[in-house]
């Protein structure tokens, strides 16, 4: 299991990256390198063939980690396992900071970056679903321009989105919450670091009399992409969150949900698992929020 | 065919200049052009860790990344795992006394993976172990004596090199 042979590339700018990407005069078919955890296994099974190679890891606009206060930009370059360490990860975005462990293992946390796992859009991955619940904005530089668009939207099918051929995602600024708030992140996977079968997470903000003011949910696995459960939400905001409302609010979430199946799980069983850790995360988060 | 490029980098503390294809992963270059046959290759796709090598202090899976990719990068082997003196580290040490392996495919990796834990965190619980070695696949021990071996590695090594 050897890759194709490819000419290798390594701007060091992201104009460079830009132009390079951008170059269509022949029939080539250019393919970013980011942290490579899923491109470099496809190429040596021959699922991906690209043939021109753009290594985007030394280009240092695209990594670090910025807190601007009301929100948090990550660069897409940036290593999972950087951000996961990063104590304004824990400090201003807990939810991601409690999905970033389930995201494979060390090793490949240590290569894997964050937008990689964005563009690649896997719907039973953590990074994806964190990036809706949130409805992060996600900013991309192409050779002509930038422009912002926002996480709800950007995933549009079975490893499909918004992503126009010629486009690069260069930060992903993740809004952060004020107040009492609470966040949780569960899965069920056959084994530690595998894709999740169903994934939940859910983020919660409450007033001064414990009032609901704000709830952010979504699930993984569920769906041809990560799925944002707004009816949920709905149910939740405005009132006091009890362990009855919950398991109330909850209910519909066999309906909201559009699982397949597969070898490793039935569409019966992530029908049943959702709404579980659904409650899971919730009753989490609500108690993280409450001191 | 595409021409060979040029990369320059350590391996195990000594210099290496060398020409690549860019399509070679980094455990071929390093098993096949430096004689490194301690990175063993497993899966070839990520799964089972048998090539974790050090890069830049951390570990990685060395199959998913081109060669050309560590230029100016520090990779560390398990070659590289023993003391200047060629003793055996404590955590090898450990594996040895543990009996933390059997058909001895995976150790290379699970020392990697390993020292790569105890780098970061000098006195793990046995969760995070289990945790920080998820990532590698033993199919003979069920990883119990390996991870008996690491908490014995911690243990000698927070006692300091009078009781290792």
């Amino acid at each position: 299991m050897k890759a194709a042979e490819f000419e290798y590339f390594r701007p060091t700018t992201l104009d460079e990256a830009c132009g390079l990407l951008a170059d269509t005069g022949d029939d080539a078919d250019r393919c970013l390198l980011a942290g490579g955890q899923t491109l470099v296994p496809m190429m040596a099974m021959r699922l991906a063939r690209p043939t021109h190679l753009i290594d985007i890891n030394r280009i240092t606009e695209l990594q670090g980690i910025r807190d601007l206060g009301g929100s948090v930009e990550i660069g897409a370059g940036t290593r999972q396992r950087a951000v996961e360490k990063d104590p304004i990860t824990r400090r201003k975005l807990p939810l991601l900071a409690a999905a970033l462990p389930h995201v494979g293992h060390h090793q490949t946390r240590n290569r894997g970056t964050v937008g990689g796992s964005i563009v690649l859009g896997d719907a039973s991955a953590e990074i994806p679903l964190v990036a809706l619940i949130l409805n992060a904005t996600l900013i991309i530089h192409r050779r002509d321009g930038r422009r912002e668009t926002m996480a709800d939207g950007f995933f549009e099918g079975p490893m499909m989105t918004a992503l126009e051929p010629g486009d690069i995602l260069t930060t992903i600024r993740f809004p952060v919450w004020d107040g009492t708030t609470g966040s949780a992140f569960h899965e069920v996977a056959p084994r530690k670091g595998d894709y999740a079968l169903v994934s939940a997470g859910a983020q919660v903000a409450l007033d001064a009399n414990g009032t609901c003011i704000r709830a952010a949910i979504g699930v993984g696995g569920c769906a041809p992409t990560p799925l944002r459960l707004q009816a949920v939400e709905d149910a939740l905001v405005g009132q006091r969150l009890t362990d009855a409302l919950i398991t109330q609010a909850i209910a519909p979430v066999p309906d909201l949900i559009d699982p397949e199946s597969s070898v490793h799980a039935s569409a019966a069983y992530r029908r049943r698992a959702a709404p579980q850790l659904v409650q899971r995360a919730l009753l989490d988060a609500l108690s993280e929020a409450r001191p | 065919m595409i021409a060979t490029i040029d990369i320059e980098f350590t391996v195990n503390g000594k210099p290496v200049r060398i020409s690549v294809p860019p399509r070679m992963t980094l455990v071929d270059c390093l098993r096949d052009m430096l004689g490194l046959t301690g990175s063993h290759i497993g899966c070839e796709h990520g799964v089972c860790g048998a090539c974790s090598v050090m890069l830049d202090e951390v570990p990685i899976r060395s199959c998913l990344m081109f060669a050309v990719q560590a230029d100016g990068a520090a990779v560390t082997t398990v070659e590289g795992l023993e003391g200047p003196d060629g003793k055996l580290s404590p955590l090898q040490e450990a594996f040895w006394d543990c009996h933390a392996m059997q058909c001895g495919y995976c150790t290379p990796g699970m020392l990697v993976a390993a020292q790569g834990l105890l780098d970061e965190n000098p006195d793990p619980t046995a969760d995070e172990i289990r945790e920080a070695i998820s990532s590698n696949l033993c199919r003979c021990t069920g990883y119990q004596q390996i991870v008996e071996a690491i908490q014995l590695a911690a243990q000698r090594m927070n006692e300091g090199p009078d009781h290792a």
